[in-house]
């Protein structure tokens, strides 16, 4: 069988990528999507580590973290569309009106 | 090589390569739909894992809906391509290299350790995934407060939604 | 006995008069200021009266009368009551203090009556009295400083009176801080005390420290340190070497203050204070020698000074500087009663030589130069009898009262228990010179031409509230020494007698022999030789210090009567010592450079440049410096760029997993 080690480390792989693409990307929906992946990557070692306890607290707390992604999703859109509205632009660069 | 790692191996690697693929496209639809590609490859890696129920909702709702908007906003905004920036050579050069030697040295520690090691042998292997009416049951009875909260979390998040992109007319 | 269960009536009534005249004072009409300031005076003066009746019908163990009425402040072992005594050195004091208080306010009337500030003047000289009384009658070195440093303030307030006046201001300040110094010696004094006595009460130190060994000659300890101490503080409070220098300057003030507090009541509170502290002092002879020692060369030295000052009231400044000389003189060599009767017949001559000269500056329109005056006999008359009758006084003419308290004074110094015969000189040599310079004093200001215009000067008698005082005063000057009289004879002399047991309660059983020599010594005249009042009171009036009295008296007459070049060909001949005279030896420019120029130096260089605006305000100013300066290094964080803020993000999360992985770790 797949040993759940295999499935952390895929985990550790995928949510590392989710932050350079954090980190490196200008664009805000490909921001928000490198959010997503990381939540993803989060959901893979909960359920890994639901399988190897016999437990299924990880799982209700898989359920309810793909909810909140879905809530924040539809809100953080939101604020993107404003944004996108008001600056006519995505570039994450441009939106730097918060400083001192 | 049994058939679960086998499909373990394929499943991964799609993960990877989408999860990449976000990194580099250059459209955000394209990055879109890398993520896609990932969220049905954990999919199946949930299945293989047991938890049917939590497959199903990650590509009913997270594929199917949040990805779905995701796709939506990007087509309403007409987001274009992305200004090419000259990424230092020396953060490719030396950046992946380091990455890659991280993470195996993560695989190694995680694999290697008594506990790691436990996990991985052990009785992942006989026994069956949990099952949807355990999980259910468990919802509704010990879990019953957060799942209420959730959804008035939705609620909050749909007015939300609507107040912020709502134009001024 | 009610009056002396009520002691604190005494106190009170001043303090009342005091605030009244404060708070209301200057929206009311003289008048009534006048009456409420002499009202509460003299209210005093016969409650001291009331009490001094009572007290006479005490027997002998029921004196001294200690009245507590409340415990002021208690901090583990130390105790302090305000708590009142009355013995007779109390009731000598309080008379005095009472009565010459009584004389002043009411003179005060006539001389201020022009002044503004009336009301406070008088409010100031009510809060004195207060203080004073209760320096005379605390129980315990702790209320006794309280009355010592209420006396300095209200010294102060009326030095500086006139406040407009800058001189007036500095020497009111310097009066205060000169005091300052021997105070912070009279603390350490009270503080030693009580480490040793653990108490400050004096009926407790007393019957303490006659279990104690006396201190010798040779070997000086707790008692020598506690006794040179307090004197110290004696020595500022009553203008001896080397910090006299104040009174001099005192002057400034309004004449009735210079009468009341620079000649008959604060400056000898010092001198109170060493013969209340008598018990300590008999036990200590080093601190005694150093009192006498101080005493004697004070009195000297200020009556050199005395000699050629032009100004009618420093003479009569450096006099009192030399008279309370003679005062620790007498205390030093174990003569107290001598030293405190001295005090008294001082109070009355010296408070009237004040008021009268006082009499004169006002005859004169505000004129304080002799060198202005001259011929006022005729003019002032009044003034000039009672002037008269204090200088024979002050000089020690026979019969008058200076006469039998410096007679004392240098007896004791001369051929008493610690007698010593440089002392006995020095104190003789000055007597010489104080009837030298005050009758030069009464022949330039009332004798020979005037040298003032007239046309300018109107010269004209004080009212009567200012002439009263005056005669009362020389009535007091004729006979107040009188009690002291039949001593002369080989009798008792009265005053001695009245304070024996004050001084004699606690003393040394070891000066027993001493003491039946000097009792011997008196009676001796009555028991060893013939018994004659007539050779005695020859030989008394014959005495040395009536010579030398008449010397300087002749001395004077021929230099300001017969002869009236002679001063200057004098001055010029010795120019060196005349300078140095005039200059009053150059003292106060010696303090000036010595140490009040170094002080101010440092105030102003190091204290305040470097140590307040440099480091205090470079720290508070440092901090808040340091404060914006790291803020705004910090702000750049807030760069608006979002970017940042995810990089930020992401290694604060990825610090935070090593610091949990860490910590799992090591559990």
């Amino acid at each position: 069988m797949v040993p759940v080690s295999y499935y952390l480390v895929l985990s550790a792989v995928l949510f590392g990528l989710g932050v350079v693409a954090f980190i490196f990307k200008r664009n805000v929906i490909t921001i928000f999507m490198s959010i997503e992946l990381m939540l993803n990557a989060v959901n893979l070692a909960f359920v890994a580590f639901a399988r190897a306890w016999h437990q299924l607290d990880g799982l209700v707390f898989v359920f309810f973290v793909i909810v909140v992604a879905a809530a924040e999703a539809a809100v953080g859109l939101a604020i993107v569309i404003t944004i996108a509205h008001n600056r006519r632009t995505l570039n994450v660069e441009e939106v730097n009106l918060l400083k001192f | 090589m049994t058939i679960p790692l086998l499909l373990f191996f394929i499943c991964a690697i799609l993960a990877v390569v989408g999860a990449v693929s976000l990194i580099l496209a250059r459209e955000p639809i394209h990055s879109a739909l890398s993520l896609i590609l990932v969220m049905i490859a954990l999919a199946v890696l949930y299945l293989l894992l047991g938890a049917e129920f939590i497959a199903a909702v990650q590509i009913i709702v997270y594929a199917g809906a949040v990805m779905v908007l995701f796709v939506f906003v990007i087509m309403l905004l007409n987001a274009g391509a992305e200004e090419r920036t000259n990424w230092s050579r020396i953060a490719l050069w030396v950046g992946v290299p380091l990455g890659f030697f991280l993470l195996l040295e993560c695989a190694h520690w995680l694999y290697g350790s008594p506990a790691g090691a436990a996990i991985g042998t052990g009785s992942a292997a006989a026994t069956p995934g949990i099952s949807t009416a355990a999980l259910s049951e468990q919802l509704f009875t010990n879990y019953l407060f957060p799942f209420e909260a959730t959804s008035i979390l939705i609620l909050i998040a749909i007015l939300g939604a609507m107040v912020l992109a709502r134009r001024d007319e | 006995m009610p009056m002396l269960n009520y002691l604190w009536i005494i106190l009170a009534v001043p303090l009342a008069g005091s605030a009244l005249n404060g708070i209301f004072g200057a929206k009311w009409p003289k008048r009534t200021v006048n009456t409420i300031a002499i009202g509460s005076v003299g209210l005093s003066f016969l409650a001291v009266l009331e009490a001094i009746r009572e007290f006479w019908r005490l027997s002998p163990d029921q004196i001294p009368v200690v009245k507590n009425f409340f415990t002021w402040m208690v901090a583990g072992p130390f105790r302090v009551n305000f708590s009142l005594r009355v013995d007779q050195l109390t009731i000598v004091m309080l008379l005095v203090v009472t009565f010459v208080s009584l004389l002043v306010h009411i003179y005060s009337t006539g001389y201020m009556a022009h002044e503004g500030g009336y009301y406070r003047f008088f409010s100031y000289l009510n809060l004195f009295v207060f203080f004073m009384l209760t320096l005379v009658l605390a129980d315990n070195l702790v209320l006794m400083f309280v009355g010592w440093e209420g006396v300095g303030l209200c010294s102060y307030l009326l030095i500086g009176f006139w406040f407009l006046k800058q001189s007036a201001i500095s020497a009111g300040k310097k009066a205060f801080i000169t005091t300052r110094l021997g105070d912070m010696a009279f603390t350490v004094g009270i503080l030693l005390a009580f480490w040793t006595f653990s108490s400050v009460d004096f009926g407790t130190m007393f019957g303490k420290v006659t279990g104690m060994p006396a201190d010798t000659m040779g070997h000086a300890g707790v008692l020598t340190v506690i006794c040179i101490l307090l004197f110290v503080g004696a020595i500022g409070k009553s203008a001896q070497l080397p910090l006299y220098v104040w009174l001099p300057d005192a002057m400034e003030g309004p004449t009735p203050v210079s009468a009341l507090i620079h000649a008959a009541t604060m400056v000898t509170a010092g001198v109170y204070m060493v013969a209340r502290m008598s018990p300590l002092f008999s036990r200590a002879p080093i601190a005694m020698m150093m009192v006498a020692i101080t005493g004697a060369i004070t009195a000297f030295y200020a009556a050199t000074i005395g000699l050629v000052q032009t100004d009618i009231k420093k003479v009569l400044a450096y006099s009192t500087v030399s008279q309370l000389g003679y005062m620790f003189l007498g205390c030093g060599v174990g003569a107290y009663a001598a030293g405190i009767f001295h005090l008294m017949t001082h109070a009355f001559f010296k408070g009237l030589l004040f008021l009268a000269a006082g009499s004169v500056i006002h005859a004169m329109g505000g004129e304080q130069d002799m060198r202005g005056m001259g011929g006022l006999r005729k003019k002032i008359p009044v003034t000039y009898w009672t002037m008269f009758a204090a200088t024979l006084a002050i000089a020690g003419a026979p019969g008058f009262a200076g006469f039998f308290s410096k007679d004392e004074i240098l007896d004791a110094a001369g051929s008493g228990p610690h007698a010593n015969i440089v002392l006995w000189i020095l104190g003789l040599a000055g007597a010489g010179l104080t009837s030298f310079y005050m009758f030069r004093l009464l022949f330039l200001t009332f004798f020979g031409r005037g040298r003032y215009d007239e046309h300018k000067v109107h010269v004209h008698e004080s009212p009567r509230n200012m002439t009263v005082p005056l005669i009362l005063l020389a009535i007091l000057s004729l006979g107040g020494g009188w009690m002291a009289a039949p001593h002369l004879a080989g009798g008792v002399d009265h005053f001695e007698a009245f304070l024996h047991p004050v001084f004699s309660a606690y003393a040394p059983q070891t000066t027993g022999i001493e003491q039946q020599a000097s009792l011997a010594g008196s009676a001796g005249e009555a028991g060893g030789m013939e018994h004659n009042p007539g050779m005695e009171v020859l030989h008394a009036v014959t005495g040395p210090p009536v010579i030398v009295a008449l010397i300087g008296f002749l001395f004077a007459w021929w230099f300001y009567i017969k002869d009236r070049e002679a001063p200057r060909k004098l001055a010029k001949g010795l120019r060196g010592a005349y300078l140095l005279l005039l200059n009053k030896y150059w003292v106060d420019e010696l303090y000036q450079a010595a140490f009040i120029g170094p002080l101010l130096w440092i105030s102003r260089n190091a204290l305040w440049r470097g140590v307040d605006a440099g480091l205090i305000d470079g720290a508070v100013n440092g901090s808040a410096r340091l404060a914006r300066g790291s803020g705004g290094q910090l702000r750049k964080l807030q760069s608006g760029n979002t970017r940042s803020y995810a990089t930020w993000i992401v290694i604060g999360a990825a610090g935070f997993t090593v610091l949990l992985l860490g910590l799992w770790m090591v559990r």
